[in-house]
């Protein structure tokens, strides 16, 4: 480098200098205050999914090294595992069935408690419990519920005449059952989504309706429903992959069981990776699974412009 | 048929008429609303009222038919025994819940005051980094997780379930930069002024103002610490160091021989988490709001 000579090229390098310390100074700074969050992102979630990528392609029990099989296992999953196929479905059915009455079930709730009136925040409060209560309990207390024998629901069936099914352990009401549960405990969460969506729309707008003569279902046919599409949007979305991702109650509940009748994708992961040693095969299936919700999600971006309201 | 006689209208009586059919409309209008929703709150609690019932039942009066609500006797003694088995479970529990919670205030409000106040090369890249690796769910790389845990000789401690976790607070951070992003400026120049270091006007000037979110985080984490399953269940194998959720999974024949006993442990796993919400309502809702739809 050159000496400068003169007086005002050296206060120019020596202000060059300063501003250049003084930026690498603000950079170290600002890197300090993410470092931990950028070190524990890198080791923890960056390089293992480098290596769940590399793991799907192996065959794997975790103990022995990985030995490269390419496509083996997508050629397992697809073509040679029929419980595979089955999990899928019943992932299908849960999501089916749950998505839609979560969401139509707290929209109801949420029209019900969006009013000023005296005693609406217990009620409020009394339809969110069931959202913080741990799945174990929550489990627990619906496989009494559902206890064919000695159970609270067909022992009230009973007292109307009705022989009620073996809930949990009949292959064509577990599921049905297990849904009721979810739905039941996940309704807390969108409830208060769409409650903060209701409260968002101007009082105007529904006098205006009024005036125009339109009746309550018209309202919220009308004013409502095109108003809250964003919040709509955005819990099919969640909610779909929530729902994909189910386990804790089919852990506790069924266990998979009867038959594998609720034998969902989690669960049979959960089994094949930890219960039997088959990583590769896991890792494999996590992969399909985080394809298959990424395509999902991607197609419900797309078909949004069709439905979705933005003012 | 007999002719009608024409009845004089008297304008102020109709009115009077109408409006005490509206009131009686109302009024009728809101008993039905009542009784609705309390139908709907019985549906929604009764699961645990009936949890917490049971607890208090002698054993033979918790599963008949039919269904009896009321016990005849109070019997305590359920919880004593539980109390007998469950404080290891409850301590591990209260331990990662409370190691997550303040791990997770500290780092995600460090990294969401440097991502929304401070300028430094690479900021923006590293935030949208972040924010891409949070689209992949948690279970594609749960197993090498598992054996990068084995590597360290992480598993069968309580290590993967609160370091991992306090240092990927990704969605937090995101939710500390929005907040921090709302701050005015003044103060934090007039500190700058005054010579305060950046670390001072984070932790003095900056972080007490964002009570409220960080409430909202600190919320969230509990429950989800509280009530995780999913992790325990794979990375402990030790009884006296498993979590209440995963023991009463787990142990519940080996331990609560009976549904009143299960009932009274299903309900001290459940009542923490109630006093908190019953507290920190404000937050949870806030919290579901934020994370909700701004995006």
């Amino acid at each position: 480098m050159a000496v400068a000579n003169n007086p005002e090229e050296r206060s120019a390098s020596r202000f060059s200098r300063t501003v250049s310390r003084l930026r690498s100074s603000r950079d170290l700074e600002g890197w300090l205050f993410i470092a931990p969050v950028v070190v524990g992102v890198l080791g923890f979630q960056f390089f293992p999914i480098l290596v769940s990528m590399y793991a799907s392609f192996t065959q794997w029990d975790g103990l022995n090294p990985p030995e490269f099989i390419g496509l083996g296992n997508f050629v397992e999953m697809l073509t040679k595992d029929p419980l595979f196929y089955q999990t899928f479905v019943n992932t299908c059915v849960f999501t089916l069935g749950y998505v839609p009455l979560t969401i139509l079930v707290s929209f109801i709730l949420a029209l019900l408690c969006n009013r000023q009136i005296r005693g609406v925040s217990f009620f409020r409060t009394a339809f969110f419990a069931p959202f913080v209560t741990n799945v174990v309990a929550v489990g627990f207390v619906w496989f009494y519920f559902y206890s064919p024998d000695q159970g609270v629901l067909n022992g009230l069936l009973q007292t109307v005449g009705i022989e009620g099914p073996a809930w949990l352990s009949d292959s064509r009401w577990a599921m049905p059952a297990v849904i009721t549960v979810s739905v039941w405990q996940g309704v807390g969460y969108p409830m208060v989504i769409l409650l903060a969506g209701l409260q968002g729309i101007p009082e105007e707008l529904y006098e205006a309706a009024k005036i125009d003569g339109a009746r309550a279902w018209h309202r919220v046919r009308n004013v409502t429903l095109p108003l809250l599409t964003p919040h709509f949007f955005f819990l099919t979305i969640t909610q779909f992959i929530i729902s994909f991702q189910v386990f804790g109650l089919i852990y506790v509940m069924t266990e998979g069981g009867p038959n594998h009748a609720t034998s969902v994708y989690i669960y049979y992961l959960y089994e094949r990776g930890f219960a039997f040693g088959n990583l590769g095969y896991a890792s494999a299936m996590a992969w399909l699974l985080f394809v298959l919700i990424a395509a999902v999600t991607l197609v419900q971006w797309k078909l949004q412009k069709r439905w979705v309201f933005y003012e | 048929m007999t002719e009608t006689p024409q009845q004089k209208v008297n304008p102020a009586a109709v009115r009077r008429g109408r409006s005490a059919k509206s009131s009686l409309g109302v009024a009728i209008a809101n008993v039905a609303y009542y009784a609705l929703m309390i139908v709907l709150a019985v549906v929604f609690l009764l699961p645990l009222i009936w949890m917490f019932v049971s607890s208090l039942k002698p054993e033979s009066e918790v599963l008949v038919i039919p269904p009896s609500f009321f016990p005849t006797e109070i019997r305590w003694q359920n919880y004593v025994d539980v109390f007998g088995i469950i404080p290891v479970f409850f301590y591990n529990s209260a331990k990662l819940a409370f190691l997550n919670v303040v791990g997770i205030l500290l780092t995600s409000s460090l990294a969401g005051y440097a991502f929304a106040r401070l300028e430094f090369a690479g900021r923006d890249l590293v935030f949208t980094l972040l924010l891409a690796t949070a689209i992949i769910p948690s279970i594609v790389y749960l197993i090498p997780q598992y054996i990068v845990f084995r590597e360290l000789g992480w598993i069968d401690t309580h290590l993967p379930l609160w370091v991992p976790r306090v240092l990927t607070p990704v969605f937090a951070t995101f939710l500390m930069r929005q907040y921090f992003k709302t701050m005015p400026k003044d103060l934090e120049d007039a500190a700058r002024i005054d010579g305060a270091s950046t670390f001072a006007i984070y932790w003095r000037i900056m972080l007490p103002q964002t009570k409220p979110a960080l409430a909202a985080i600190g919320v969230f984490t509990f429950l989800e610490s509280w009530n995780d399953l999913f992790g325990p269940l794979i990375f402990l194998n030790s009884q006296d160091l498993q979590t209440l959720p995963v023991a009463l999974a787990q142990f519940q024949g080996e331990y609560f021989t009976q549904v009143s006993l299960l009932m009274a442990a299903a309900t001290v796993s459940v009542i923490p988490v109630l006093i908190v919400y019953l507290f920190a309502q404000k937050y949870f809702v806030q919290g579901i709001t934020m994370t909700g739809l701004k995006g």
